[in-house]
């Protein structure tokens, strides 16, 4: 009998000859691709090879200045004035677009941002075009959503969102700031300014009333200048927990409203009663998901006693499965970590987790020479006290503690700063009920992980943020309800 | 020598079975590495008849088949092994003298198991002492399902004696056990009493071979095999009939027990129309052609 030794996959690449990009990208504003003032350009790299993309104009003051004014002024001609059902039909019209041309999306997603093809195009986009689906039913509704109340919309909204789901995070961010009637300056990460632009691109064929949307880009300088200016009346923000912090430092007292995603360290706690095998599964995508660029990640894994020997080993024989390398293969789980930056944090906790005693595993992959790259990590041996286990990484590295009582798990659960999400895996419905109501965070999802819904609010306690976005507590932070 | 084996000593997720078999079912698999996997499923096949209508010249075309699959392209492998009734064993026997090629027969009142246990050992004996070199038997669902895991592990161990040198396999035709967590603990029964391999289904009950009581029979006997030591193969069967499906399940075996099962003396297919399938995929990504149905034999 003929025997094949060793079975691997070959390449299967997703071909990048359909996507269109520039080589240069200018700011967004009043529906015009205009160049920055100052004329100041960055490069956008992909992480994957450290080539560069293409271009991108630096906002300054004047630029900021420039798009709140247009923001400002769609505001106040066109788009508080526009029945509510024709604005609807703009949302649905770039949802659409954004349908039609999913695939140039996850593509340029990935070159820019170096998270897996499989993730971008099953993940990001298609949940982008469900949030303007469901926020375009919304804006004609909102009678219903605020019963005996009238949702007057704010004006002005700046709008700061991170690199790690960027064109998903744009779509949380515009869809119910539109759908509500306001006007918004939306400031994507600099190291993944191009779904955003090309989002710009299908805005403006959308024909959506010049203004209403801006879109500009730079570092935390343009930020700044968005989150002071004097004639924006809310920010929303996903983030970092320092920069939050600015950010509600720099708006108290000015009237701004604000809204906050921030960081998190989520717990994620197996029970002996658990189904083990899709338990094991839930912690890998609960930590690995997005190389753990996720706010969310179940980065805290608590596992009861007695089947901990059982899910550590099981685990990490499934860590050995996972594909890391071209983020453009469509078996690659694992891409690239986003930035130069971020590589260097995540690697300086590594060292740190060493030095306080953890027990590393590493799956044993080879990693691309060019690019930025970590491999899966996990850490036993290690106690609430270890920084580790407190600090968030926002990287593919989980730390195990085990324990005995569910008392005792709730009450490490909730010894964080953070409480943004958390995962409980158990066969019993009481017991799924009773942590699910003690732990605060946000979300605890059950014999699940990373699951998210347009209609469902999302949102942290503590250091993981103000407010929340998606569902209508989503729509009440863009409306005054008189 | 009663097992004392706890009801749903290991559960099973259904909703996230699911989900982990469509992630692997997501899996690219182009050009070389599919060149090499239609020639690995292909080398796993238990071609199979099993019909009340089968007669001695049925038995030897397919015979024939079996190691003359494709002639007008070489070097393809033979496939492992025909699968028959019992009555059938001399024939398969003879036709397949020379070839490599193993004779499986069912046994033990396939498919129904209906019968008492000095019927089914006679009937295993039967076909091992007519050169059967390995024997499918089913186990007792009835007792399974009504909670007397002792009955069905000492059968599954009795058979396993009268067996011989014959290999074993285990029937647990999961479309009567219906839930994952009944195809997990039926599974451990078979290994703990002495399989070889466990198998799906019979072929005879709808659904047979589906994706998720696949992925948990081998998870099974992943757990198993770091328990023990011990390797076990596995048999899904009945439902199988395109390359597509095959190509799948190959990775389900890469991804959950390793390169080492991707052989067919640890993993293989009941089927009686995936062969043609497979060849008709190797001519395409050989010639760049799809050919019509009419140029591969339908015996």
């Amino acid at each position: 009998m003929k025997k094949v030794k060793t079975w691997e996959y070959s390449p299967a690449p997703e071909s990048t000859d359909h996507i269109q990009l520039k080589d240069k990208y200018d700011l967004f504003i009043n529906g015009e691709f205009v160049p920055s003032s100052d004329g100041k350009y960055f490069d956008t790299i992909n992480p994957s090879n450290e080539k560069k993309i293409a271009e991108v104009a630096q906002a300054g003051k004047a630029d900021v200045e420039k798009a709140v004014a247009s923001a400002r002024k769609a505001y106040d001609k066109t788009w508080s004035k526009m029945p509510a059902k024709e604005r609807g039909k703009y949302i649905f019209r770039i949802a659409r677009l954004l349908q039609e041309r999913a695939r140039e999306f996850s593509v340029i997603e990935t070159l820019d941002g170096g998270k897996p093809i499989r993730e971008s195009r099953d993940v990001d986009v298609p949940l982008a075009a469900a949030h303007f689906f469901y926020h375009a039913g919304w804006a004609d509704k909102l009678e219903y959503a605020f019963p005996g109340r009238t949702a007057k919309p704010l004006g002005v909204v700046g709008q700061i969102i991170p690199w790690n789901f960027p064109l998903l995070m744009a779509a949380w961010k515009l869809a119910p700031a539109l759908a509500t009637g306001n006007t918004v300056v939306l400031k994507p990460a600099e190291t993944t300014p191009l779904t955003a632009m090309k989002l710009a691109e299908i805005i403006q064929e959308a024909d959506l009333p010049p203004g209403v949307v801006n879109i500009i880009n730079g570092a935390g300088e343009t930020g700044r200048h968005l989150v002071n200016h004097g004639d924006i009346n809310k920010i929303a923000f996903t983030g970092s927990t320092d920069v939050g912090k600015y950010i509600m430092e720099s708006v108290a007292g000015s009237g701004k409203k604000y809204t906050l995603e921030l960081g998190g360290k989520a717990a994620n706690i197996i029970f002996e009663d658990a189904a083990i095998d899709q338990a094991v599964e839930g912690i890998i995508n609960a930590i690995f998901f997005n190389q753990g660029h996720v706010c969310c990640a179940g980065s805290r894994l608590y596992v009861q006693e007695g089947v901990a020997e059982e899910v550590i080993a099981k685990l990490q024989k499934r860590m050995d499965t996972l594909i890391v390398g071209d983020p453009l293969d469509k078996n690659t789980d694992i891409g690239a970590i986003n930035s130069k930056m971020q590589l260097d944090k995540i690697k300086e906790y590594v060292k740190l987790g060493k030095n306080e005693g953890g027990t590393l595993y590493q799956t044993s992959c080879s990693l691309p020479k060019k690019g930025y790259w970590f491999a899966p990590t996990i850490f036993t041996d290690v106690s609430q006290s270890n920084r580790i286990v407190q600090e968030e990484i926002f990287g593919p590295v989980l730390a195990i503690q085990t324990f005995r009582t569910v008392d005792e798990v709730i009450a490490k659960a909730n010894n964080s700063p953070y409480g943004l999400s958390g995962g409980v895996w158990t066969d019993k419905g009481s017991k799924i009920y009773k942590v699910s109501q003690d732990i605060r965070a946000g979300v605890i999802w059950a014999n699940t992980f990373n699951k998210f819904d347009p209609a469902s609010p999302f949102g942290g306690y503590k250091e993981s943020g103000v407010g929340s976005e998606g569902g209508i507590e989503g729509l009440s932070g863009y409306v005054n309800l008189v | 020598m009663a097992l004392e084996i706890q009801q749903y000593t290991h559960l099973i997720d259904q909703v996230n079975a699911q989900e982990r078999v469509a992630r692997l079912f997501s899996r690219s698999i182009k050009k070389e590495s599919k060149m090499q996997a239609l020639h690995l499923a292909l080398s796993m096949i238990d071609l199979t008849t099993l019909e009340g209508k089968d007669s001695e010249g049925k038995v030897k075309q397919l015979c024939y088949k079996a190691s003359h699959l494709h002639d007008k392209y070489p070097g393809l492998p033979n496939v492992a092994a025909i699968c028959v009734y019992p009555n059938m064993v001399p024939i398969a026997k003879k036709s397949l003298d020379g070839t490599g090629i193993n004779v499986a027969s069912v046994a033990t009142a396939f498919p129904s198991g209906m019968a008492d246990i000095k019927a089914k050992l006679e009937e295993v004996k039967s076909v091992v002492d007519a050169g059967a070199d390995e024997v499918d038997m089913v186990i007792s669902r009835g007792k399974f399902l009504s909670g007397n895991y002792g009955y069905v592990s000492d059968e599954i161990s009795q058979v396993k004696e009268a067996c011989g040198k014959a290999h074993l396999k285990v029937i647990l035709e999961t479309g009567e056990l219906v839930t994952l967590d009944n195809v997990r603990l039926a599974s451990d029964i078979a290994m703990e009493a002495g399989a070889d391999f466990i198998k799906t289904s019979t072929g005879k009950i709808s659904p047979a071979a589906t994706p998720p009581v696949v992925l948990t029979m081998l998870e099974a006997v992943r757990d198993f095999q770091t328990k023990t030591g011990k390797k076990i193969g596995m048999k899904p069967a009945g439902g199988i009939g395109t390359a597509k499906q095959a190509i799948q399940y190959l990775v389900m075996i890469k991804e959950t027990l390793g390169s080492e099962w991707l052989s067919p003396d640890l993993f293989r297919f009941g089927a009686s129309s995936l062969a043609n399938d497979i060849l008709m995929q190797i001519m395409k990504q050989t010639t760049g052609q799809y050919q019509s149905k009419d140029y591969f034999s339908i015996d």
